[in-house]
């Protein structure tokens, strides 16, 4: 084989075993530092063997038997020197978990446990992408915008915790499960949105590598649990913004809004396979969660052929049912923008204006609020709106868009 | 394994009758169903003495060690297989006491 040929086996290897040798290692001895280094070590054996020894003909195989020597022995290395080792293992539930589509795949624990509850919100992330989708630290830290050093210290110190402090290694009880797999999807949704719109100055608008990450891991969680119809939902809605990524930003840099966008431009294959995902839930006739109903307003826009063919009432419809289960102000800011539409910039003004309390650090608030003045051609206090919008705006192409409109006032 | 359960309250009082009739349905279970090692409630921070004898002289301060808002006010050793376990007995104990809890677990 060429050596392109090796260099992609080994890319398709980790991008496919990773989080499998890493699960099953953590399952055999009980330690996700152990399994994380073991897997490590086995991927970089394959970079110095492969190219001179060829690709072995089940990779996974040999990267879990590799991975699993050099386990062997770390363990008995530290365990002349620290015998509470073993006494620390993590506890694992050796009952087959609850039959869930792909019964027993240990991914699954894994993904559980990286994203457990009593860890915080940005150390799942960081566990997440480390453990279940093997970025490594320094990918992840620059993804995040943190040093390395910040990044490895959050990621050892949840290690430490989810050893010391005992956190199961297991599939969460029937019970318990409907809330542990949104905190699951909360972690997917929080790594795609870094990804659609970055936050920080001189921050690349849109950072491909990580909507593709979040894309491919909530794909595995589907494969996962394939009846879970919010993790339909929150595939579908990934791949339908997904689909409009190279239409959101123009050539100078620029954010364009869904109104303006080329639509010729946006992915087929995704926006097909997003449409297929939300009617595949309607047809289920289970009442639709929050992605659910997302991924069905998403659907709505990618349908529209020009934007003036949008079916602004479905869109309505769609946020008066998301309404009902969440009740931010950013859902109601959402709702007014698909209002604008339906009843004039007139009534949403008004529903927008109630929402100034609570939303007046955030910009699309003030951008929002800006169009509809606009529109209306009170062109003054549109002007200040723009210039708050601008002021709270988190990255330059938003502020290029913006100042544009701005711009496009009269007088 | 065991953890600690630690009872936070930021004001002086003890618990209400309801409350400490709430806290005795939980004790009973925890008893019950083998979680239970020890628990009690602690007097106000205020009657805190704090010892130093790591010189040649004993010193003993009045007061808590640390003065903060936010204090501890009983706690609850307890026996779990895992966190999930211990995190789900404690959210009962804090409904129970009426007070937010921390878990920690013994080394």
């Amino acid at each position: 084989m060429s050596g392109a040929g090796v260099h992609d086996a080994i890319t398709r290897a980790h991008h496919d075993e990773w989080a499998r040798v890493v699960a099953a290692l953590t399952r055999r001895f009980g330690d996700l530092d152990v399994a994380e280094e073991a897997a490590a070590e086995a991927f970089a054996a394959a970079v110095e063997r492969w190219p001179a020894d060829g690709v072995p003909a089940n990779p996974g195989a040999w990267l879990t038997l590799t991975a699993g020597r050099r386990a062997i022995d770390r363990v008995r290395r530290e365990g002349k020197r620290d015998d509470r080792h073993r006494e620390a293992l993590m506890r694992y539930d050796d009952d087959p978990p609850e039959p869930l589509g792909a019964v027993g795949d240990e991914r699954l624990r894994l993904i559980f446990t990286c994203c457990h509850p009593a860890l915080a919100m940005e150390t799942r992330v960081a566990l997440t992408l480390r453990m279940v989708a093997g970025l490594t630290v320094a990918e992840i830290a620059r993804a995040f915008l943190v040093r390395e050093t910040a990044m490895e210290r959050r990621i050892t110190r949840a290690k430490a915790k989810i050893k010391d402090a005992r956190v199961p290694y297991r599939v969460p009880s029937a019970a318990d499960l409907p809330v542990r797999v949104s905190g699951v999807l909360a972690v997917l949704y929080l790594v795609f949105n870094e990804g659609y719109l970055a936050t920080g100055p001189g921050a690349d608008p849109i950072r491909p590598g990580l909507t593709a990450e979040a894309i491919r891991l909530t794909r595995l969680v589907r494969a996962l649990l394939p009846d879970d119809g919010e993790v339909a939902g929150l595939l579908a809605l990934m791949l339908l913004i997904e689909a409009r990524r190279a239409a959101r930003v123009s050539r100078t840099g620029e954010l364009v809004t869904l109104d303006e966008q080329d639509r010729g431009a946006w992915d087929a294959g995704l926006v097909a396979e997003g449409h297929r995902l939300v009617r595949e839930r309607l047809a289920a006739g289970v009442a639709p969660g929050r992605y659910q109903i997302l991924a069905a307003i998403n659907a709505v826009h990618t349908s529209a052929r020009d934007v003036r063919d949008t079916d602004w009432s479905q869109v309505v419809a769609l946020y008066d049912r998301l309404v009902r289960l969440d009740r931010s102000p950013v859902v109601a800011l959402n709702r007014a923008v698909a209002v604008a539409e339906l009843d004039g910039p007139d009534v949403a003004l008004a529903a927008v204006e109630r929402l100034g309390g609570d939303l007046s650090g955030y910009h699309a608030f003030h951008a929002t609020r800006a169009d509809l003045l606009r529109r209306l051609g009170r062109s003054a206090e549109s002007r200040a709106a723009y210039a708050a919008a601008i002021e709270l705006a988190g990255n330059s192409a938003e502020v290029a868009a913006l100042t544009r409109r701005r711009d496009r006032l009269a007088g | 394994m065991q953890y600690l359960v630690s009872v936070i309250f930021e004001e002086d009082g003890r618990a209400t009758p309801e409350e400490e009739a709430a806290i005795d349905v939980f004790n009973d279970r925890l008893v019950a169903e083998g979680h239970w090692v020890f628990a009690g409630g602690l007097g106000a921070p205020t009657t805190a003495t704090v010892i130093d004898n790591r010189g040649g002289e004993t010193l003993f301060t009045d007061g808590p060690f640390v003065e903060s808002k936010e204090f501890l006010a009983g706690f609850w050793i307890i026996e779990a297989a895992d966190l999930d376990v211990a995190l789900g007995l404690a959210a009962e104990g804090s409904r129970a006491c009426n007070r937010k809890v921390e878990v920690r677990p013994f080394l």
